[in-house]
Order: C-alpha cells, then structure tokens, then sequence
C-alpha cells in the first residue's frame, strides 16, 4: 500500500529549473534547437471531433497574421508499445522533444479501447505539472460577471487525482491524496515565476490546512518557503471555501491563484464558468524540460464535427497564450484585438456564442481584421 | 424538517426481522429536553462574531417569549486540551438540540490538534449537513430566483483526518468513503426531497477519475433512486456543476454529496443568493441536531464592530425551533426577518449597505411586535 515508489522514480529523472523553462523564452532569446530563418516550429495536435476544424481555422489565423510559425502535425492515439505499456507513437514523442511547444485540440477518450485517457499519457510522458487558465471576460460575450482577471494554477501530477485507490473491506474504499515536497515546490516556484514574468500583483494559495493539516500544511510551507524567494511578489493564503465565496460574488478581487490538483480542476471550471464557459477559455501545460503544451479543454463535440459550426475561440486563444509563452507578444496582441473585436461586433458569431454564422466565416472575419492591422 | 424526528417504532418481532438488514435506524429516541413547557438548548458562542450573534439570538428570543432556555458552553479554541469541546458535546447529548457558532482552526498547529468544528459533528454522528439556498426578496444579486438545497455528508470523505507521513517529504491523506454512509446520506436526500415536494436530486461526484471511492457514493445513490419512483435522479461532475451553478443555478433543486465537494457546492451557493451572511445550515443525526450559519465562517475580521449580519443565525434559531416543533414562533421570527431583509437602507455591509447589527435586530423585533400575537389580556 506504500506510494513511496511511484513517486521517487517520477522525481529523481528530471533536472529542471523552472527559471529555464519560463525565463529565458520570456525575455525573447530565441530557441536554439527550433531556429530556423526566424520561424519557430510547433507540434499541432488536431485532435477528434471538430479538433480539426479548429485546428485548421488556427492556421489560417496565423497565415493572415504572418506569424512565424510553422506547423508540424502529428497524431497522438496511443499505440502499444513494447511490453504491453501503452504510450503516445514515437514520432510524435520526438516531434515534442524536439521543439518543445505544442498545440493540441481536443482528444476524445474512447471507454473500452483499454488504454487509459491520452490526456493522462501526454501529462505522464512530458511530466506536465503545470496547468495554467489565465480568465479574462471577453467583451461583447455577456456573463454575469465582467472585468474577471485572474490565472489559475494547477499543480497537475498528483494531489487527489494520483489514482490510487483500495477496498479495504467490501463497502469501504480508501483514495489516497499524494502531496510531495517536490512537486509542491514546483508548482510554487511556477507560479510566483509566473506572476513576476506577467507583471501580476499577488498570488494567493488555496488550501484546506484546517480540516487536511499535514498536506495542505506541506503545500501551504512550500508556497510561503517560495513566497520569500520572490518578495517583489505579495502572497496570501486564503481558504478553499473562502476563495468559492469571494469568488461569485467579488471575482475581481482576485489575481494569481495556486493549488493543488482537485481544487485547481475544481476551481479552474468554476473560473471558466465565470467568463463564459469552457468554449472560450484557454490553457496551457507546462512541463520539465521546457515543455509546453496548449490546448483547448472542451470537448470534441462530436454532434458538430465536420459541419463548420465549431467555435475555434478556445484554441485561437491557447495559440496566443503560446505566441506570449515563445516571446511574440506583437503577434500575440494582434491575434487576440482581433478575435474579441469580432466577437464584439457581434456580426459575424458561431452558434455557441449568441450568432449563427459558420466556422469559417468567423474565421475569415478574424484574418480580415487581422491583415487591416497589419 | 419535523420527519427526521419520527422515527418508526418497532411494534412486532417480525417487523424487525424484515427490516434488519436495511438501512439501520435507531428504534429508542431519547425525549427532547423538555421540562414545564420549556426546551433546554445548548448554545456555543465559538470565535469571531459568533458571541455578539448568539447574544442577539438570546435577546430575540426573550423578546418574543420563546420558551426556550441556553445552556452556554464556552469552547477555547486555543486550548490544546480537548476538555472545553467535550463539555460541549457532553452538553448537546444532554440537551439534544444545540445553537454554534463556528470554532476557529489554527492551522499552523500540528496535526494532532484537530478542528473542533469537526470533532463534535463526528462524535455525534451528525452524518447530514443541509443548506437551503434561496433567493430572497431585496437582496441585489447577478442570478435570480435560485432555491437549491444541498445535502453533504457530514462525517466521513476528505475530512476523515487520518494522514501521514511514510517518507520525509511525501505525505498520504485518506479520503475514506463507506457504503453504510453514503446509503444512509443519500436515502436522507430522497426523504427530504420527498418531504418537502421536490422532483429533482442530483449527485456530485468525481467518479471518472476518483472511480473506487466516487464510483460507491455514485452506485450507493441510484441503489436508494430506485426506491424513489416519483423523483429523478441525474448525476454531474463536480468541475461541471460549479459551471453549471455560476451560469444556470436555476437548473439545480436538491443536490447530494460527499464532503468536499459538499464545501465547494455550498459556498458557491451561498456566494450565489447574496453571501455567508444569509443562510443558515443546519447538522442532522440520528439523535441529535446542530444548527449554525451555513458557511461557518467566524468572521474574524468584522468581530465586535456591529457590522455583522444576522439574517444567517437568526434564520439558524429559526430552523432550530422548527426542528424543537415551536412552529409558530418559527414563522414569526421567520417573517420578520424577511421583511426586514427587503428594507434595502438596513442592509448590513455585506449586502452594500450600512446598517448596523443591532439596528437589523432592532428592525426584525419591531416587525414581530407590529405583527405578532398580541397579549390578550394581563
């Protein structure tokens, strides 16, 4: 019943610094191993469903924004490796090593192909302990709630979502909530690294170290240990059902926000809900080495796919969290003007957020603009 | 909330055998305190602005002549002995029925010193927290008309405290979760649904990922559905239903839950019909009941400024004669209160207003004094 195992053999393979992975891209030095006449490759993950078609709109964007960016696509479905253990094809493995950011659209997870979700391989194969969601309301997109601007932080490996569960005796099931010192650590350090290279105010950690004393008091430790290593940065801590409070009814009170695993998935959702739901809300992943991976985090939709009503906003919006990520924040704000311009002028919306225009229409809506502001 | 407090009598050897093997339920309930007309209720002030609150309930009260005495229990948060919340325990047991006030946590303690909050609502086994979210008339929020009641489990799930520390640096927290528990807490949620009219009840779960654990409160809940003909069931992933909630809350009747999610959903909701300090909470057992604000805050930082809102404890003492079956004086105070919520320029700070505590108190007692029974003759 001892976790010990499974998390060493996860921690003592990776040197990372995390300064490497979000400073050096962050003051624009250039990306040796992808430099090639100033275009930087990207791994494109088109995904099911209506991953390719908003996929393809992302592309067409970004011609029309002449951003340098050039694409390889690759498929992640899981293949059976040597020794039965699943894991993603080596081409795509390679492609990701090798240029270290990726896009990917949504992935659907068949329930009897025997293979556990491809979420969860690309997570464990490129350690992505870092899931951001920055929220920002999108004007000309009506919610309750306007002027939100947060991030939220995730610390995405372990936490309650480790997965190990038992039957101690027929009618009772323990789950066990990991919480380490390392990866605790990490995401501290993520996460002040990252409100510094954003010019965020604060960062508040959320816990429950009233009711889970000794792991949210171990995760609680590192983020105030991490807290005065960045004292340009302020920090607070603030309960879970405290932040749920505040949130709906104050949302703009808050600013960087970092936890551990369910509260992240929790609250991130809860975020999302606030600016307009999971169709308009961006992510990022971000992994040892330098990895980064951005995705959309809805569904594949498999009602819509192939019939150009997809709303491609999501993945539009991971691209220009990718654009700011790499150091092109000029493109990165273009793309961006462009896409809430168009969907504040309210004439030309997909069917999800109030119109009934095409995917591609939106699409061409989106370059037009963009190239005028060129 | 009067059905908890009939509990089947056993009449036959035969109805015992039959039943045995169902969900168990206690044949022999201990009388209310109740001597010359008057009940004996255990009060906790707790922290924050638990004291001046419960000192408002007490005036209230004698104002309006319920026949209720307090018995008050100090509870020393920062006492590391375990005397103070035993007393008060000992006291609930006496007395059956208690009033509290949130007790504060320090969490930079070590791990031995357990929250007091949970330690009495363990001990007494007071398996069912529920929280009836409702918009009220005259308080300003984004979403409208919003009438949830949420139902948590209350004793075991993430809060079970049993934690350690196999390697330096890597610590394991359980979340049990039973299947006698999650039947018990989920036939609670169809009784009460049943009782009070309701159509809907949706389980909170994390099952896809948390499948053992989540999985056997799911399966627990559609095993008590099925004898439940009259009332739909449907299931929804707790990041799903927190969207749900801040986009449609409107969708939602009766929700069941585990524990933390338990915490989320509630705190959501109560931040969704105007904030902590509107709604009551009320703790269920099978002998017992506990009643506080719904979002046990202790309000540390606004104790002792008059600024507090007392909707949420006053509306607790409510439920709290409801559950004592005063019912009259229940709907009295109950009215007065909603009447003085709809006066905006009496609002506390947390609903926008500057009103003072004692002023809303003041209100409410006028209301009852306008509208209440009046004395026949001296």
């Amino acid at each position: 019943m001892s976790a010990a195992p499974i998390c060493f053999s996860q921690f003592t393979s990776h040197p990372y610094t995390v300064s490497w992975a979000v400073g050096a891209v962050k003051k624009g030095t250039p990306q040796a191993r992808t430099f090639t006449r100033g275009i930087q490759t990207v791994t494109l993950i088109p995904g099911d469903g209506i991953g390719p078609e908003i996929s393809t709109a992302v592309m067409k964007i970004f011609e029309a924004a002449e951003a340098p960016i050039q694409w390889e696509e690759r498929n992640v479905t899981a293949i059976q490796g040597p020794g039965g253990k699943w894991m993603i094809p080596p081409d795509a493995k390679e492609s990701m090593d090798r240029n270290k950011i990726g896009l990917k659209g949504p992935l659907k997870t068949p329930i009897a192909a025997g293979h556990p979700s491809m979420n969860l391989l690309l997570r464990k194969t490129f350690d992505l302990y870092a899931n951001v969601r920055p929220c920002v309301s999108i004007e000309g997109y009506k919610t309750p709630y306007s002027d939100v601007n947060l991030v939220t932080i995730r610390e995405n490996t372990e936490g309650e979502y480790s997965g190990i569960e038992h039957v101690i005796v027929d009618g009772v099931v323990q789950s066990i909530k990991l919480i380490t010192e390392q990866a605790s650590q990490r995401i501290a350090d993520y996460a002040f690294e990252y409100a510094r290279n954003n010019q965020r105010a604060s960062v508040t950690a959320v816990h429950k170290a009233n009711i889970m004393r000794m792991s949210d008091g171990l995760f609680l430790r590192k983020c105030r240990e991490a807290a005065e290593k960045h004292k340009d940065v302020k920090f607070t801590e603030m309960y879970l059902d405290t932040v749920c409070l505040n949130m709906v009814q104050d949302p703009t009170q808050f600013d960087v926000l970092v936890m551990p695993n369910l509260y992240g998935d929790i609250l991130s959702d809860l975020c999302a809900g606030l600016i307009g739901g999971l169709g308009v809300t961006p992510s990022g992943n971000i992994g040892a080495n330098g990895v980064a991976i951005f995705e959309s985090v809805h569904g594949t939709a498999p009602d819509i796919a192939g019939k150009d009503m997809a709303n491609p906003t999501a993945l539009l919006l991971s691209a220009v969290m990718m654009l700011r990520h790499m150091g092109l924040h000029g493109h990165a704000k273009k793309i961006e003007a462009a896409c809430f311009d168009t969907i504040r002028d309210e004439k030309v919306r997909t069917k999800d957020l109030g119109g009934n225009s095409k995917c591609s229409e939106f699409t061409e809506a989106i370059c037009q603009r963009v190239r005028d502001m060129q | 909330m009067t059905f908890l407090t009939q509990n089947p009598t056993v009449t036959s050897l035969w109805e015992f055998l039959k039943n045995k093997d169902q969900i168990p339920q206690r044949v022999f309930t201990p009388p209310p305190a109740r001597y010359g007309g008057r009940h004996t209720v255990t009060l906790i002030p707790g922290d924050g602005i638990g004291p001046e609150l419960a000192h408002h309930v007490r005036e209230l009260f004698r104002f309006c002549c319920v026949p209720v005495d307090f018995e008050v229990v100090n509870v020393d948060s920062s006492m590391a002995s375990e005397d103070d919340i035993n007393n008060a325990i000992m006291a609930i047991r006496r007395n059956g029925v208690a009033l509290k006030g949130n007790i504060e946590t320090n969490h930079n303690l070590p791990p031995s010193y357990k929250s007091r909050n949970s330690l009495l609502r363990t001990t007494l086994d007071l398996y069912a927290n529920v929280m009836h979210c409702q918009s009220l008339p005259g308080v300003r929020t984004r979403h409208k008309n919003i009438d949830i009641m949420i139902i948590r489990e209350n004793t075991e799930g993430e809060y079970s405290s049993l934690e350690h520390e196999n390697v330096p640096g890597v610590v394991e927290c359980l979340k049990i979760i039973t299947k006698t528990k999650s039947l018990r807490i989920a036939d609670y949620a169809f009784r009460a649904a049943r009782a009070t009219g309701r159509r809907r009840v949706t389980a909170v779960h994390k099952a896809n990922i948390m499948k053992l654990a989540d999985g056997l409160f799911l399966e627990c809940c559609k095993e008590v559905a099925s004898g439940y003909p009259e009332i739909s069931f449907d299931s929804m992933i707790v990041d799903n239903t927190t969207m749900q909630l801040v986009s449609r809350p409107q969708q939602f009747d009766v929700m069941v839950m585990p524990n933390l999610y338990g915490n989320v959903v509630s705190n959501v909701c109560a931040g969704l019909v105007g904030g902590p300090g509107l709604v009551p909470g009320a703790n269920y057992g099978e002998d017992y009941a506990v009643f506080e604000t719904g979002t046990r805050n202790t309000g540390k930082s606004i104790a002792n400024h008059n600024t507090a809102n007392p909707t949420a404890m006053l509306l607790a003492s409510c439920l709290l004669l409801d559950h004592v079956k005063l019912h009259a004086y229940a709907s009295m105070i109950r009215r007065a209160i909603l009447s003085t919520i709809t006066e905006t320029r009496l609002h506390t700070a947390d609903l926008g207003g500057q009103g003072s505590t004692s002023e809303v108190v003041q209100s409410i007692m006028n209301a009852v004094q306008s509208t209440g029974p009046q004395t026949l003759s001296i």
